[in-house]
């Protein structure tokens, strides 16, 4: 098989409190792939999703992306390889208008003039936004926002799309059309989330975490199958949902 | 860019002081405020010709005289003080009318009336034509210290976020029969001023998180570089350098 795109081995992780959230993951994720990390609240999803661009640095264990390894010297080429799209928009949206936003992440990575203007532009298209360009994030909706959110990881070129409870404080109008912008973007996807239906929408892969360690890893309709692993993992499919 | 987040100063239009850049705006007007201060006391009329082109500055905005009256409320505090100078201030008195007042403290009075004055005016001029993005932007531009760029510019972003988390916790305390009135209200307005500090303390990590992941190295990228031409260099340095003529020849 080829190189994965990312490639966890032993990852283990302690707040410096003390509380462990990961006891070794190992996730290998390869291009092209679509895959669901899915788990309770408090399953160290977030946690998880933190060390794949070198946020947290693995206690033990190891995180590679596409052959790079994480660590100090080769954060800033991580960082572009690996994008993360944070759960609320205003976390990720800090500057004063759309197209500045955008700009943040090439312009870090040195692209400037024309070059840039063309990174902005091709990321709000990719989303559907490109008419958002001059406005101030606080003036957008929800969804809008959302997609902004997305658009900004997308202006870095990123190997690896990481999006954190994409699906999260949206209409279903708009769930289904970031589902149709997600699925049209020819990046690898790790959706970590515990939108079930979302999941098995999206991702034709599932990993299931729990309580700091993998415990599922397989096609999703056959994960959210097995009713007793799910029950066990505190996971289960809205009323009325079935697969 | 809108003006929605800015509505309290900034008002859209399309006069000279709109179009400027930001950057020559901000020096044009430091330049001219620096030499309106130094002009010396008691050169009333070049005082009164300056005070007249900032009002003329702040005229040609063509913004509303009724929003920018609102603005000048700042000025009271000035006009007050320079009001009661004749009568406070010692010195020679002249008679005015039927009032005895030291003609020292007129002088002072005027000129500080003139000089708060003008001042007040080209500032506020200034703001009713620029976004608070494009201040940030121009202050990038002119090398200001990156941590202040960085904070003006979090403070611009982020001032409405805390506002309507504010309201939102207002609405909350008001829904479950709380009234903020009289001193029992204090603990609790205490505990969610409290609360509040502790949310932005927390989206201020998240946001660092965000930016780091976005490659984010202490400096603010400049993403689009203002420029202006000479020209316009020149037109914002204009009231400056009559400011500068005014000083030079009360001198002579």
């Amino acid at each position: 098989m080829s190189l994965p795109v990312l490639d966890v081995r032993g990852l283990a992780y302690a707040y410096p409190g003390g509380h462990q959230a990961l006891f070794g993951v190992d996730l290998h994720v390869h291009a092209g792939e679509r895959v669901a990390l899915l788990g309770p609240n408090g399953a160290g999803k977030t946690t998880f999703a933190l060390h794949l661009n070198g946020i947290l640095t693995p206690g033990r264990g190891s995180v590679t992306v596409s052959g790079l390894p994480v660590t100090g010297d080769s954060l800033l080429e991580v960082r572009r390889r690996v994008g993360i799209v944070f759960q609320d928009p205003d976390d990720q949206l800090f500057m004063t208008t759309v197209r500045d936003d955008v700009a943040f992440g090439p312009a870090n990575l040195g692209v400037r003039g024309a070059e840039l203007d063309a990174r902005v532009a091709e990321a709000l298209r990719a989303v559907g936004v490109e008419d958002l360009a001059g406005r101030a994030p606080h003036h957008l909706s929800f969804g809008q926002r959302r997609r902004v959110a997305i658009a900004t990881v997308l202006a870095m070129r990123p190997e690896i799309l990481v999006l954190d409870e994409p699906s999260s404080n949206l209409d279903p109008t708009s769930r289904r059309e970031l589902a149709d912008i997600l699925r049209s973007l020819d990046v690898t996807v790790l959706m970590v989330t515990h939108d079930l239906p979302y999941a098995v929408e999206l991702c034709e892969r599932s990993v299931v975490l729990s309580e700091g360690t993998v415990v599922a890893d397989g096609p999703t309709r056959a994960v959210l199958a097995d009713a007793e692993l799910m029950a066990r993992h505190r996971l289960e499919l809205p009323v009325g949902f079935s697969i | 860019m809108g003006s929605g987040h800015s509505a309290h100063l900034h008002v859209d239009g399309s006069s000279l002081l709109h179009r400027l850049p930001p950057q020559v705006k901000l020096v044009g007007l430091l330049s001219f405020v620096l030499a309106v201060v130094s002009v010396p006391a008691g050169s009333l009329v070049a005082l009164g010709c300056l005070l007249a082109l900032a009002a003329a500055l702040l005229l040609s905005t063509g913004v509303a005289p009724r929003h920018v009256a609102a603005r000048l409320v700042v000025s009271l505090p000035v006009v007050v003080f320079a009001l009661a100078l004749p009568f406070v201030a010692s010195g020679p008195d002249s008679a005015l009318g039927p009032l005895t007042v030291s003609s020292t403290g007129v002088t002072a009075a005027w000129t500080v009336l003139a000089k708060g004055l003008t001042g007040i005016l080209s500032a506020v001029a200034f703001a009713v034509t620029t976004p608070p993005t494009d201040l940030v932007a121009a202050l990038q531009r002119l090398r200001a210290p990156a941590l202040v760029v960085l904070v003006l510019s979090f403070m611009v972003r982020y001032l409405t976020v805390v506002t309507q988390e504010l309201a939102r916790m207002r609405v909350a305390r008001e829904s479950r029969g709380f009234r903020g009135r009289g001193l029992r209200a204090w603990p609790v307005l205490a505990a969610a001023s409290g609360a509040l500090f502790v949310r932005s303390y927390e989206r201020g990590e998240r946001v660092h998180l965000a930016m780091l992941s976005r490659g984010f190295s202490g400096r603010l990228p400049e993403t689009s570089p203002l420029t202006a031409r000479p020209g316009e260099w020149a037109t914002a340095l204009v009231p400056a350098a009559l400011a500068l003529t005014a000083s030079v020849a009360a001198r002579l």
